[in-house]
């Protein structure tokens, strides 16, 4: 399947790309960073007592387990962004796509098959600096997260929401174009979450319209809140003394425009990608 | 729906494209026959390198229609048969020409073995064997354009484009195009050459067109030149003005230089009677010869004097 030879050759590509051993290099760095520091803060609150020192353990042990996650949290979103932002446009402007396309393959095949492999290769990546932090905050102190399958789900979208937008990005605009769109609507979706929790904990009911407006332009920060937000034991959720803790949960329904919003996106790439000149 | 001759290679009616304000082919209609080696010439921003786009579906047409090798062009089906190198051929450099290969061999949905065995059998023809394992970022010019041939060839198509395949290549490359132009053409592939350097093209070529502007503005067939006028050129001491006169009958566009005479036949078989009229007259002839005009002073010609040059 013409396809999947694309894929295999981007996961190739991107497997040899000075930038995936960077980000590699990066996230091992932080993983060792994260692990003295888990250690000494449980070494640090072990010999506690009193009537709440239980509570105050499982609080620290899942706010620092949270802070981890939210730290591969950004790892990932630049990792999504940056890798495949240059994998269209680059090689439009290059010329590597002329042999290519004047094979029998279909040019929405080039772009799912550049798509497919970024999302397998983000999905690897989240896989690996998230399966570090919980093994970590497990041997550590032993401590894992609640639904921590489910908030991986929710950050496994929003790296699909972020591969989207960088692949359907670079079939239409060149690179740096590409790269300041894509961290330009992140930043915005970013700034609208936390105006949306803003206005839910004032009760403003604009600011939290504002809020939901920009996830509905970009639907990536909600999707971490709702994954920071299950990985919290509920009553931790409720009692909203973490700075993960969010007054308004993103429903169900954001969870179904984040896939539908990637699909449309992706699917504007393809046709700007079917009429781009090469 | 618009028919076309399955006889043909290449077929284009009244095909046009322009970006935004620029008309970049204006009215490209062109019959190329099945086992031509078809040459496509014309000046820098003639449009050349737009309309093989066209063809290979890279770039959508404004208007106007085509066909390859009978099928409407973009047809998926049709450029499994296509063969095509760009003129600045790229590629993803990590890769090794072997590695690029077997990726393409993919493209084509050939089976594993298939490729493998192409691929070996087109990287000795080009000879890149001895480095078809290294990444190709490392690779001469020659070099590339050498794997970007191999690469054309990977599907054993019917039609082959050739974007200037010779530019960069030092002259034993070019011999190398060259016979390869030649055994594509002996198993009755059409190639489609795109190319500037007149030289190569008038000793490959079957037929060339001439691109003025995106038009075709004169076809002209190398191998049926003959009936061409012949350019003779006659040194000789003791030429009088009858003598001179008299060469007139041979042909026309006498034109006398000092020792020097210029006249245009119609065949080299005048040849023997102008050099028994100069002898008979006790002329002495020092130098006779006879020159075809070559296809740079019919491009020059064609293209007029108006060109810039590119």
């Amino acid at each position: 399947m013409r396809l999947l030879a694309v894929t295999r050759l981007t996961i190739e590509e991107a497997g040899r790309r000075r930038v995936l051993h960077a980000t590699l290099l990066c996230g091992a760095a932080f993983l060792v960073l994260y692990a003295i520091g888990f250690h000494y803060i449980v070494r640090g609150i072990e010999h506690e007592q009193g009537p709440m020192a239980a509570v105050q353990h499982m609080f620290v042990r899942n706010l620092f387990t949270i802070v981890g996650l939210y730290a591969v949290n950004f790892l990932m979103v630049m990792s999504a962004v940056l890798l495949p932002v240059d994998t269209l446009s680059g090689e439009i402007a290059s010329g590597v796509l002329q042999t290519v396309v004047a094979r029998p393959v279909h040019r929405t095949e080039i772009v799912l098959g550049k798509w497919l492999a970024y999302v397998l290769v983000i999905w690897g990546y989240l896989l690996l600096l998230a399966g570090g932090v919980l093994t970590i905050a497990y041997f550590t102190a032993h401590a894992l997260p609640p639904r921590a399958g489910l908030g991986l789900m929710y950050m496994a979208i929003e790296a699909v929401v972020l591969v989207s937008l960088s692949i359907a990005g670079g079939a239409r605009l060149g690179t740096v174009t590409n790269g300041v769109l894509a961290f330009g609507l992140y930043g915005l979706a970013f700034l609208g979450g936390w105006v949306e929790q803003i206005g839910s904990m004032a009760n403003n009911e604009a600011t939290r319209n504002i809020g939901t407006i920009a996830s509905l332009l970009m639907p990536s920060e909600s999707m971490w809140q709702l994954a920071s937000h299950q990985m919290q034991p509920e009553f931790l959720a409720q009692m909203r003394i973490s700075p993960f803790s969010i007054a308004s949960v993103p429903s169900q329904a954001m969870v179904l425009w984040a896939v539908l919003w990637s699909a449309a996106v992706l699917a504007s790439g393809v046709i700007g990608f079917r009429k781009r000149a090469l | 729906m618009t028919t076309f001759e399955p006889g043909l290679a290449v077929e284009t009616r009244h095909l046009r494209k322009r970006f935004g304000e620029k008309l970049a082919v204006a009215d490209l209609s062109l019959a190329v026959r099945r086992g031509e080696v078809f040459g496509f010439l014309g000046p820098n921003g003639a449009g050349k390198t737009t309309s093989l786009k066209m063809l290979l579906g890279l770039v959508e047409p404004t208007s106007g229609s085509g066909a390859l090798l009978g099928a409407p062009i973009g047809d998926r089906a049709t450029r499994a048969k296509v063969g095509f190198l760009p003129e600045h051929f790229r590629f993803p450099e990590w890769l090794s020409a072997r590695e690029l290969l077997r990726f393409h061999g993919r493209l084509l949905e050939l089976p594993e073995a298939v490729t493998r065995d192409r691929a070996e059998r087109l990287l000795g023809e080009v000879d890149l064997l001895d480095a078809a394992h290294r990444p190709m970022r490392g690779y001469s010019k020659g070099m590339l354009q050498r794997a970007g041939l191999a690469l054309a060839l990977l599907g054993e198509p019917e039609l082959v484009f050739l974007d200037e395949p010779t530019s960069g290549l030092d002259p034993l490359g070019r011999l190398l195009v060259r016979d390869l132009m030649r055994a594509m053409r002996d198993r009755g592939v059409t190639v489609f050459l795109n190319s500037h350097l007149l030289g190569e093209v008038e000793a490959t070529c079957d037929r060339v067109a001439f691109v003025k502007a995106g038009q075709v503005v004169h076809e002209h067939a190398i191998a049926a030149a003959a009936g061409d006028p012949v350019s003779v050129l006659l040194r000789a001491g003791g030429l009088d003005g009858e003598t001179v006169e008299g060469l007139a009958r041979f042909g026309r566009d006498l034109r006398r230089d000092g020792d020097e005479v210029h006249l245009a036949v119609d065949s080299e078989d005048a040849l023997p009677e102008i050099a028994r009229w100069v002898v008979s007259r006790g002329a002495t002839l020092r130098h006779l010869s006879a020159d075809r005009v070559s296809l740079e002073d019919k491009f020059l010609e064609v293209m007029g004097s108006d060109q810039r040059p590119g």
